[in-house]
């Protein structure tokens, strides 16, 4: 076990390194970030050259990446174009976000288990054919209309939430925005669960349990759902990463100041530290939270060993 | 059960919102009515908030509300009128002796002296402050010293600023320039507290200014609180209590947050909603004209385009594009067709003049063929024209334009759009003089002068002059023009100048923008100034 997670986070080292580089090239490749500093018109050559090498844009790019992951080891994330340190904006944007991606996943594991639970054991009946047909509409619906759907609804004609959260983005707030960042995934949680819990509800185990007299719900909890939930679980601890970076039109929408809106303010100003260095740190949470799902499977079912 | 939940909900909406005005009051009064405070819309401002290092709305936001230079422009008609100013004079339109007003102080009780001001200058010029702004003082004698092209500066002090009093100073510049004192109005020329000098990143952190606010806290980012204060000494106090600058990520969010009531005021209403304004906020919805111009320039140093026939073609292609059908569907009337190449802003004295381009802006399918025809036709047989499509609405403008010449000329390939994807791209494509036909080109104004619609964007080798235009009479004239004493005159010879940009075609002019804002009903007295910034002090909250 030991050996396994030491031999995993060795070879992040190489994805870490790449996936950077990879980042940091395609910034590059948009052009001149300078230029766009000035407005309507051109900078001033001296001020623009100036600029230019206080960000460090007039070295190679090469060079230039060695600095800023040089800097990146001592804690230094660079200072974005309006003078803030990068790291003040990751202090303030991500606990936002992960306060967002918490309810979202909580919204993902208690409504998206319940329902794949029910309708795997209901196969076929109503309340199965209901919810893969709401699961189906989910889906289909792209998240911006759903957003702006229950913000319309909810915020300004019914008034139940305020449409934008404040700057604080306290839990409450973040229900409803949550459960849109969630609902595709939420549906696609009840799938997978119902196909895995209804293959299972089939096999030798779960007869065997039966056939010892033990009551249904322990069945269904410590032997059925237990095995059910590998793939489950996959799926949920890769979609940590995606629901922290994929939030931007969710942020967007419910006036969220989270990782998604930084990442867009630093696209559109072309702000290279921005970007790097909040997808750095999003790539470092998906490499975590992979590892970590690969440890649960030995936790969830016990014939996987990892040596 | 579902009520009972509802009415919980408001009520913790309303506790938030008093909490808020309670804060809001402050130490001074217990936030009653009458000094309520505005929310506003607000966005993250691109660069650090100095005066000379802010060129774009968001923090231009702040500065007018927190500073107050020798002049400031009037709200509704744009003219620069004194304000810490007591005179400003002048023999030879070179040597300004200037008197700042006695009793100005800094809301940190620092009196503004002519010390504020040149030392202020002085920082807003030098090369090593990496200021934006930092052109607006290339006029004063000594800036190339501070500010050189290459190399190092020679100087810390630009030579042409002098103070001669506790109140005076002295300004030389390099060239006649007799509308000078009315550029003082931007918020470049502001005065700045020591405090600036002496803690710069505290003073960064909680801007201290001399305006009818001050600032009572900030949280980059997210939210700027700032409170009337009561010891402003200028005629323009504060009719509201203050002003909560909250950042949105979106301006469609701030839009819905003022139709749920959360908000009281967005100044920027997002073109998706311009066809529900009316119905969603009535009169509460504000449209006025604002000082900036949309123009396609062209690239006049590809052969291609700077041709003996170039000036027909170019008309041609102006009077191919129906303007008034454009910025009705389109812009919902928010722009207007251009008939200059200036603003409406500037008024009839300032030198608008609304026949200036008489029939080479009207729509003329028939005579638009015939002049590109004497032209030599189009470059290629097509144009392309180039815009940037990441802000603003430009590639549905650009493809009614393109519509709109090809239907006048008959011919599907005539006119395409060419988009670059983010606006840093288009701007350092322009600057390597890579474009291959018409661009996007907008001007917002710095100051309301026609000299400032002319002379950046038209004389040889200006700072904005992208299409690298050139015309010996033009040149001569703005020079004329700057030296004439006389305002009228002056006005006059511009307008002179502008006729050749016009027979020339340098630029087709295109559209006046507005300015639009929205309300809420808690709040009255909005207005727009003509740098379509809200003005915030003369707001009033019911």
């Amino acid at each position: 076990m030991g050996r396994y997670v030491i031999r995993r986070l060795l070879q992040m080292i190489p994805v870490f390194f790449g996936a950077t580089l990879l980042i940091f090239l395609m910034v590059n490749v948009m052009g001149d970030p300078i230029q766009g500093l000035c407005g309507q018109r051109q900078c001033d050559p001296a001020t623009a050259a100036r600029l230019r090498q206080e960000f460090g844009l007039d070295k190679p790019v090469w060079q230039q990446y060695l600095t800023y992951m040089g800097n990146v080891f001592t804690g230094d994330f660079g200072t974005a174009f309006n003078g803030q340190p990068v790291t003040e904006l990751m202090a303030s944007a991500f606990p936002v976000t992960i306060r967002l991606t918490l309810v979202a996943i909580f919204f993902e594991i208690v409504i998206g288990i319940t329902f794949g639970v029910i309708t795997g054991l209901r196969r076929g009946r109503p309340v199965d054919t209901s919810v893969l047909l709401l699961t189906l509409i989910v889906i289909s619906v792209p998240t911006f209309v759903t957003g702006l759907l229950l913000q319309l609804l909810l915020g300004v004609e019914w008034g139940v939430i305020k449409p934008a959260v404040s700057p604080e983005a306290p839990l409450d707030e973040l229900i409803v925005p949550g459960l849109v960042l969630a609902s595709v995934s939420l549906a696609y949680v009840t799938r997978l669960t119902r196909t895995s819990i209804a293959e299972n509800a089939r096999s030798d185990y779960v007869r065997t349990a039966k056939a010892k007299g033990l009551p249904c719900h322990r069945v269904i909890t410590r032997h059925l759902l237990r095995n059910s939930l590998i793939p489950v679980v996959t799926f949920i601890g890769t979609d940590i990463g995606a629901l922290m970076g994929g939030a931007i039109v969710t942020e967007r929408i419910f006036n969220i100041h989270g990782v998604g809106y930084q990442l867009y303010q630093g696209i559109v100003r072309q702000s290279t530290q921005t970007v790097v260095g909040f997808v750095t740190v999003l790539v470092l949470v998906f490499l975590v939270a992979n590892l970590l799902v690969d440890l649960l499977y030995a936790v969830l079912d016990p014939r996987i060993r990892y040596a | 059960m579902r009520g009972a939940m509802r009415a919980g909900w408001t009520v913790c909406a309303v506790a938030v919102a008093l909490t808020a005005a309670a804060c809001g009051g402050g130490g001074s009064s217990g936030g009653s009515g009458a000094s309520g405070v505005v929310s506003a819309s607000w966005g993250d401002p691109a660069n650090p908030l100095e005066p000379a290092n802010t060129n774009e709305v968001q923090g231009g936001k702040v500065l007018d509300m927190i500073f107050r230079g020798l002049k400031r422009y009037d709200p509704k008609t744009a003219e620069a009128k004194d304000m810490l100013a007591e005179k400003i004079e002048t023999s030879d339109s070179v040597d300004f002796a200037v008197t700042v007003k006695d009793g100005w102080t800094f809301s940190n009780g620092e009196p503004v002296t002519a010390a504020s001001f040149v030392d202020a200058w002085n920082y807003g010029a030098a090369l090593r402050n990496n200021q934006r702004n930092a052109y607006f003082f290339g006029y004063i004698e000594g800036y190339a010293d501070v500010h050189p092209d290459t190399g190092e500066p020679k100087a810390t002090t630009m030579s042409g600023l002098k103070v001669t009093g506790a109140r005076t100073f002295t300004v030389r510049l390099t060239q006649k320039f007799s509308t000078w004192p009315e550029t003082l109005g931007y918020a470049a020329f502001a005065p700045l507290p020591r405090a600036f000098f002496d803690d710069h990143s505290g003073w960064l952190a909680k801007p201290i200014g001399n305006g009818p606010y001050l600032v009572d806290s900030y949280a980059r980012g997210s939210q700027m609180s700032l409170r009337a204060w009561s010891g402003y000494p200028g005629p323009d106090k504060a009719r509201n209590g203050g002003v909560d600058l909250r950042v949105y990520t979106d301006n469609n969010s701030a839009y819905t947050d003022l139709t749920a009531g959360n908000l009281d005021l967005v100044d920027d209403v997002p073109a998706a909603q311009l066809r529900n304004v009316r119905a969603d906020l009535g009169d509460r919805y504000i449209n006025t004209p604002a000082g900036i111009i949309q123009t396609l320039a062209f690239p006049y140093y590809d052969t291609a385009w700077n041709t003996p026939g170039g000036a027909r073609l170019r008309t041609g292609i102006s009077r191919a594009i129906n303007r008034e059908q454009i910025t009705d569907t389109i812009f919902q009337r928010t722009r207007t067709p251009a008939k200059d190449w200036t603003s409406p802003v500037l008024g009839a004295e300032g030198g608008f003049d609304d026949t200036l381009c008489g029939d080479a802006c009207d729509y003329d399918p028939a005579e638009a063929k015939k002049l590109i025809a004497e032209g030599g036709g189009l470059p290629g047989g097509g144009l392309k024209i180039t815009y940037n499509s990441d802000t603003g609405s430009h590639k549905d403008w650009v493809d009614a334009v393109c519509n709109s010449i090809n239907n006048a000329l008959g011919d599907d390939r005539a006119c395409a759009g060419n988009s670059i994807g983010t606006f840093a791209d288009f701007r350092s494509q322009i600057t390597q003089s890579k474009m291959s036909g018409p661009f996007r080109a907008g001007w917002q104004m710095d100051y309301p002068l026609i000299q400032n619609f002319l002379q950046p964007l038209y004389y040889t080798n200006a700072s904005s002059n992208d299409g690298k235009w050139s015309n010996q009479e033009f040149d001569k004239l703005v020079d004329q023009a700057n030296a004439e004493s006389d305002p009228a005159k002056a006005v006059d010879t511009f307008q002179q100048a502008e006729r050749v940009v016009r027979d020339q075609m340098a630029a087709i002019p295109l559209w006046y923008q507005n300015g639009s804002a929205g309300y809420s009903p808690r709040i009255s007295d909005v207005a727009l100034n003509p740098f379509s910034l809200p003005v915030y002090n003369e707001i009033k909250v019911s």
